[in-house]
Order: structure tokens, then C-alpha cells, then sequence
């Protein structure tokens, strides 16, 4: 009865890991991928007061046109770009339906969709749900995981449709700086690709200045769908909302789709938004906590033997286990059942990611602190 | 504020080590940074903050007093001002705009401790003009922690 596309898609052996670890009691867990920050007090407060309001209707298909100002208002003054509320911009239940209407946009059959690997988990799914054809731009520890130009150059040969960026990086914390962005777009910009630049962590950035994909250049904005959301730095998982910044056809199309499939996204979140915008002393207080946990964690793993290049953005890093000639997933259940201390394995992010784990941030200092002492436990009793 | 305040504001009883984790800065280098701070009096005192509604064979009885004084002159609020809250039963003490000058906040182990207080010696003093004693029945926050209850993270142990 299901599809054939849908039945092959990942993950499998992951899912198992996950049951496992949703199952035990007590864990002190570094596999989560949201922020352990309650959404701030003023954006609560304002949810609560739209209700009261009797806020419970549709909004247009579009969202909320003042979240769209706000949204237009916040990208010009932060990083000089300039998109139309009544046009340019599209509010989506969080980033993965931006990336889903992106991509069912844009993608005809047999098209090709490049991902940089190791990805988030929905890019290679949502592309083939979409009909792509998904290739990978492999990258590794040599590089900090970030992109070599001589690969991305050959990768471009296929011509594909569209590419998919993530600016800071879930799984790696690898930040591309305006420079380096730079040199990846006079390669793309020859292809004629799409670029998708998921960005939904740019406000957790360490130490580096964010310029986000589109800021490049006029071409590189008007090839670019900018993808991005409240999610992590405003610690509004839950509110699920996002939004989609591009040039006017594309978002006419993608508002097409999502007046079908979604209508739009529940005015309550939408509201709660607007108020987001205006807590940047709270975001400013959460990437400071993030920044001092990174610092504490990368310092700790790699005295540990656990090779971790040090994350400029989100909350994770991606620390290598090669010392200890063991597979991720052995290494996660093992720490799991003898430590009670979770961890992503690696080959969630693609295949080629045996030896990695990915080590969330986002916790207390006490718990990460507890979660080094268990793991330095755990890797004495390995060797 | 720097790195090391920050830290210490949140939780004093952080350890050297743990200091020098956080702030990548040797631990020479962090305990001539806090004697600086402790000498120029900016960092004050190290305290806890206790939940004394919790503690069962405590009495205590916190009151907020508002002081209205008639300033002397030359020395405007500051000398009747010392003159008060060097009372041991002062808490905390700030001049105010407004209607009133000072406000105080006052402890003792029962009611008639803080009214005898009031009446026997902020009262009687002459630059005291008027005082108004406000009871404190519940505390929800200190210090910037909720002490009646605690947000709970709902969230799963494991994502993507």
C-alpha cells in the first residue's frame, strides 16, 4: 500500500537507537537537538494575551503582514537585505515546511539535488519525497567538515537543480564566513543551481560575523531561497514557525502549495513571533550561556582523545571517535547502557559518519560537566 | 560585565577549575582578576539564596518600610541615612524618588520584633517624618530565581 519512495527512506538503524533511548529513565542526554531554554517570559506572555484577545482565527496564507514587516524590518537592519513584506516573504510552520515547499517548488522529475554531507536528516528525505535524485558533497575531518572548492566544482558538473546549505551546520556547528561563502558562490553561480541556505541558526553564532547567502551579491539573492525561523535562537521549538525569503515568483509558488496543504501557520505562534523580534537581550543572554557551554565541552572532549574541531555556530560539534576503533552506534548504545548518557550516532547525518557522534550543547553546565566525568569513565574502561 | 562576573553572579560556588573550563583563562591568571574585584569592593560577598518560607522551625517576619526624612543640610540623605541602616534588623536600604525617600527592608522573628523596631527606634528619630510598615506575606522571587515553582522542559530526550 505505501509507496515505493516513501518505504526507502531513512533512517532505520537510527530509529532503533532512539526507541532506546526514549525508553530509559534518567538519562542525562546530549543527543537533543532543541534548545533546553524555555521560550522567554515576554513571548509566552504574549501567546497567552492573544488568546485572551480571542486571536483564533486563519491568517492569510502568507502570514501575519506585520510579522512580514517585522521579519523585513529585522533582515534590513541586521544585515542590509532587503526583501518585500507583501511579496518576498512567506511565514512556514518552522523551517522543514520552508524546505519542503522549497523543494516541491522547484524539483521536476529526475532533477538533481545536491546536499552536503553529513546533512540534517530532512534534506536528502524531503528531496526525495519531492522526486529529486539526491548526490552528496562529502566532506570531512581533514577539512573541519567544511566544503573543499575542487569537490563542490566537480559535484556542480552534474548540474544540479538545487543546493542545499545549512549556515551555521546541525550536526558539525561548522559557520562559513562572508569570505568563504563567497568563493563557494562563484562556483555555483556558474551551474546555474538554486541555492536553499537554511539559516535558522544564525543567531547562534560564536566569535564570527553571520552573512547570510543572499547578502553576497543582487545574483546570489535572487538565486537564493533564505530559510529560516524561531526555532533555536528563540527557543520557540514548539510555536513551530519559520520563514521562506526569496524573489516573488518563487514565493507565489510556494504559497500556492501551502494554501493546499497547510493554510497557514496558527495565529497564536504567529503573534508570539512579532514579540520574538523584539527579545534580542534574551537571545543575546541565551547565545552567551551556549558559547561558555561550547567552550566547556569541546575543550573537555578533545583532552578526552575525542577529536572535536571547535563549532562557530548552533549547538552541537561532531567530535571524531577513530581512537577508539569503534563504530558509532556501538559506541552510543554502549555509553547508553553503562553511563546513561545519550549521544546522536554519527551515521544518522549520512553514511560515511561511522566514527562520529554528535554532541548537543544545548543542556545545563551541571548535567554536561556529570555527562564528561561518565564519559571519561566510559572510555578508560574501552581501552 | 566580564566572563568570571558573570559566571560568579549565577552560582559563587563555581571552582577554580571549572572557572578556567568556562573561560579558557589560567587559573593565576582568574584568582588575580576575583582578589581584584573582591579588593575594590565589586565583588561584595559570596551568599546563598534561602528559601526561608520552606525552612518549618524558622520564624521570620520580612517588612518593606517606607521612610519619608527631611533632609539635613550639606549632608542631604546620606547621613540619616547611614544613621538607619546600620540597624542590624536593616536588610537592605534605598533612596528613592517619589513620595517617599527610603525604603528599607526590615526581618526580625515575629511581627511586634519589626513593629517594636519601627516604633522604639527608625520612628522616633527626628529627622524621620513619616513611615508606612508593609508586611510581606509571600515571596515568588528573589533575586532573579522564582522561588514558588519551576519551569519544566518538556522536551524529548533525543532529536534530530
Amino acid at each position: 500500500m505505501i509507496a515505493k519512495h516513501i518505504k526507502k527512506l531513512p533512517p532505520s538503524g537510527i530509529r532503533e537507537f532512539f526507541d532506546l533511548v526514549l525508553g530509559m529513565p534518567e538519562v542525562i542526554s546530549l543527543g537533543v537537538g532543541e534548545p533546553d531554554f524555555i521560550t522567554p517570559w515576554r513571548i509566552r506572555e504574549k501567546a497567552i494575551t492573544a488568546l485572551e484577545d480571542g486571536l483564533t482565527s486563519y491568517t492569510s496564507n502568507s502570514g501575519l503582514l506585520s510579522l512580514r514587516q517585522g521579519i523585513s524590518e529585522f533582515l534590513n537592519s541586521k544585515y542590509s537585505l532587503s526583501y518585500k513584506p507583501e511579496s518576498e516573504i512567506l511565514i512556514t510552520t518552522g523551517v522543514s515546511e520552508g524546505l519542503d515547499l522549497a523543494l516541491r517548488a522547484i524539483i521536476e522529475p529526475k532533477d538533481i539535488v545536491l546536499v552536503i554531507s553529513p546533512h540534517y536528516v530532512a534534506y536528502p528525505a524531503l528531496a526525495q519525497i519531492a522526486g529529486a535524485k539526491v548526490q552528496y558533497l562529502v566532506t570531512d575531518e581533514k577539512s573541519d567538515f567544511k566544503i573543499d572548492l575542487k569537490q563542490l566544482k566537480n559535484a556542480l558538473s552534474v548540474k544540479p537543480k538545487a543546493i542545499i546549505l545549512n549556515n551555521p551546520s546541525n550536526p558539525t556547528g561548522v559557520h562559513y564566513s562572508g569570505p568563504e561563502l563567497a568563493k563557494i558562490w562563484r562556483l555555483i553561480s556558474l551551474s546555474g543551481a538554486t541555492v536553499i541556505s537554511d539559516e535558522v541558526y544564525d543567531e547562534l553564532t560564536y566569535d564570527v560575523k553571520h552573512v547570510p547567502f543572499p547578502a553576497l551579491d543582487k545574483k546570489a539573492k535572487h538565486k537564493t531561497i533564505l530559510l529560516n525561523g524561531f526555532s533555536k535562537g528563540y527557543a520557540m521549538t514548539g510555536f513551530r514557525v519559520g520563514y521562506v525569503c526569496a524573489d516573488k515568483e518563487i514565493i507565489s509558488a510556494m504559497t500556492k502549495i501551502h494554501s493546499f496543504s497547510m493554510m497557514c501557520v496558527p495565529i497564536i505562534s504567529q503573534v508570539a513571533a512579532i514579540e520574538a523580534l523584539r527579545s534580542q537581550r534574551e537571545v543575546a543572554g541565551m547565545r552567551g550561556q551556549y558559547k561558555r557551554r561550547r567552550d566547556f565541552v569541546v575543550k573537555e572532549l578533545n583532552h578526552l582523545g575525542l577529536y572535536t574541531p571547535t563549532p562557530r555556530g548552533a549547538f552541537y560539534c561532531f567530535p571524531s571517535l577513530k581512537k577508539f576503533q569503534v563504530n558509532c552506534l556501538d559506541f552510543a548504545k554502549k555509553l547508553l547502557f553503562q553511563e546513561k548518557v545519550a549521544v546522536v550516532p554519527g551515521k544518522a547525518f549520512g553514511d560515511e559518519f561511522d566514527v562520529n557522534i554528535r554532541i548537543s550543547y544545548a543542556n545545563t553546565l551541571d548535567n554536561l560537566k556529570e555527562a564528561i566525568i561518565r564519559i571519561e569513565r566510559f572510555i578508560k574502561a574501552l581501552k | 560585565m566580564d566572563d568570571i562576573l558573570e559566571i560568579l553572579e549565577s552560582d559563587a560556588r563555581v571552582s577554580l577549575e571549572d572557572l578556567k573550563k568556562l573561560t579558557g583563562k589560567n587559573v593565576k591568571e582568574i584568582e588575580k582578576t576575583i582578589k581584584g574585584y573582591e579588593k575594590k569592593g565589586i565583588i561584595v560577598k559570596y551568599k546563598a539564596i534561602i528559601n526561608k518560607a520552606k525552612l518549618k522551625n524558622e520564624q521570620n517576619v520580612v517588612a518593606l518600610i517606607e521612610v519619608r526624612i527631611a533632609p539635613q543640610k550639606d549632608v542631604g540623605f546620606d547621613l540619616i541615612a547611614e544613621r538607619i541602616y546600620r540597624f542590624p534588623e536593616v536588610k537592605n536600604c534605598y533612596l528613592l524618588s517619589g513620595t517617599y525617600d527610603l525604603l528599607l527592608e526590615v526581618s526580625g522573628k515575629d511581627i511586634q520584633t519589626v513593629a517594636g523596631f519601627v516604633s522604639e527606634k527608625l520612628a522616633p528619630l527626628s529627622s524621620v517624618k513619616a513611615t508606612a510598615t508593609h508586611f510581606m506575606l509571600k515571596k515568588y522571587k528573589e533575586d532573579g530565581i522564582i522561588l514558588t515553582k519551576k519551569d519544566k522542559n518538556q522536551r524529548l530526550p533525543i532529536t534530530y
